[in-house]
């Protein structure tokens, strides 16, 4: 399983996260930061998942990729 | 010896492209520029380069300090554009006091009211014309109706703080002009901030004015709280919604393209944003501290200028980037900066780009120029645009 993770203290609520990966981060309702919804995304959103990871403007969002398991593997 | 410094800022040769001078260096590690003044900052365009830049603490954005460079007309006077010059903590205490009103949750429920709001203005526009001119019927009143909805500001103002604010963001005029402008919307916020301290109202200035009156913050932060979000909420939107029209007149095929596929509306938004990156004098920096940049080295207390447009047109992050592509796979524009300053209300700005432009096209199937397009006057200012956009349909 790959795994996602954040450091709220680095988040400055831009929202990058819950407008590219919606179903996979949200912001609280009194500061606006990060909330983590589901640290274990399946192999679908992991494209957004990247995506979020990817334009954080903080470098909040850390995604550990879990290795493919292919034919090739 | 050392090449002689590309001179900044640098005129547009085609209003909708960077500067040719940027080409030469977008390949490239930083170089150093010479402004009017005199004085010779770095700049730094490759998109790599920029993103690390605006991440990296080491680089200030306090506009106070030594070596800033300074591209606005306006005096530095300390604190006067709010967070947007102040590094963390600070910029962080006085941002988090904001960033819940900008959520993505809390701007999508703003959905129904401005798509009200955009067709109100097409109806009165339609109603009058063809022609019209789409920035004062359209482009403009509807980041301000927006913006002045959210704060709690009076509509009824806005001739007042759109033409002050233009006014303070305008590269052609003196410093005196400039700061007199700046000065007098400062008077008018001032004023409505501490209306607002003494009878909170249900918006987001009246929450802001019940924070003072808790001694979480102080009135002159408040203001110039006020200040940055009524001029950056309807500057760069209006802006992004005439010029882009602009940009899609100019591209009959790929607007065919996205009327005829509306799925297309949210990424050829993206595609406004990088390939037209209205912010077009960037942002600025200097070093606290010695930092390599893209192989150079930048010593301490040095001005730096993060060319966002030049980085959004990188070659070596965006294939054929001088290319408009409406279906252009996403990507990672920097259109609102990178870093801890990124834009705080860009989730609302993309709301507004979106279903203006959606509407708008569905409304006026045969929208198009109203004038050659060698006429279209453009902006000298901090922000991109055009004066008038005259448009038939
Ligand atoms: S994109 Fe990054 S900084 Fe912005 S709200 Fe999400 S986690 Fe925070």
């Amino acid at each position: 399983m790959s795994r996602l993770s954040v450091d709220r203290d680095a988040c400055r609520g831009a929202g990058q996260c819950a407008f590219n990966a919606p179903e996979l981060f949200d912001q609280d309702e009194d500061e606006g930061l990060v909330v983590l919804l589901d640290a274990e995304p399946p192999p679908g959103l992991l494209p957004s998942a990247r995506r979020a990871a990817e334009a954080c403007p903080n470098r909040v969002i850390v995604l550990a990729e879990a290795p493919e398991r292919g034919e090739r593997g | 010896m050392e090449r002689s410094a590309v001179p900044f800022p640098v005129h547009r040769d085609d209003p909708l492209d960077p500067p040719a001078e940027y080409a030469a260096l977008l390949d490239g590690p930083p170089v150093r520029v010479r402004m009017p003044d005199g004085s010779e900052p770095w700049m730094v365009s490759r998109l790599a380069d920029v993103r690390a830049v605006l991440a990296d603490p080491r680089l200030s954005a306090d506009d106070q300090l030594p070596n800033f460079p300074h591209v606005l007309p306006l005096p530095p006077v300390p604190g006067a554009l709010s967070f947007l010059r102040m590094d963390d903590p600070e910029h962080a205490r006085l941002r988090r006091t904001l960033t819940a009103e900008f959520t993505v949750r809390r701007v999508n429920l703003m959905r129904p009211g401005i798509t009200e709001t955009v067709d109100a203005l097409l109806d009165a526009m339609v109603g009058q014309g063809p022609p019209a001119d789409l920035v004062s019927e359209f482009a403009l009143p509807l980041p301000s109706l927006v913006i002045c909805r959210l704060l709690g500001v009076p509509y009824r103002d806005h001739d007042f703080f759109q033409d002050r604010s233009a006014e303070s963001l305008r590269t052609d005029i003196t410093q005196e002009e400039a700061g007199a402008a700046f000065g007098e919307l400062a008077a008018y916020l001032d004023g409505l901030v501490a209306e607002k301290e003494r009878e909170p109202t249900d918006d987001l200035l009246g929450r802001v004015a019940r924070r003072v009156r808790a001694g979480d913050l102080e009135h002159a932060e408040a203001v110039a709280m006020a200040r940055l979000l009524l001029l950056a909420g309807h500057e760069t939107t209006a802006n992004m919604i005439a010029l882009g029209t602009f940009t899609l007149l100019r591209h009959p095929d790929e607007l065919d393209r996205l009327r005829a596929d509306p799925a297309l509306i949210r990424p050829a938004m993206e595609e406004l944003l990088r390939y037209l990156t209205i912010v077009h004098r960037g942002t600025q920096r200097v070093t606290l501290e010695p930092v390599e940049v893209g192989g150079v080295t930048i010593g301490a207390g040095e001005g730096v200028i993060v060319a966002l447009a030049a980085a959004d047109r990188d070659p070596g992050a965006f294939a054929d980037p001088g290319v408009f592509d409406p279906a252009r796979p996403p990507g990672h524009h920097v259109a609102f900066g990178f870093g801890a300053h990124q834009c705080i209300g860009q989730t609302l700005a993309r709301l507004e780009m979106e279903i203006a432009f959606a509407r708008m096209l569905d409304r006026l199937p045969g929208l198009a120029l109203a004038c050659a397009p060698g006429e279209v006057r453009f902006r000298d200012s901090v922000v991109y645009g055009v004066r008038e956009l005259p448009v038939t349909w």
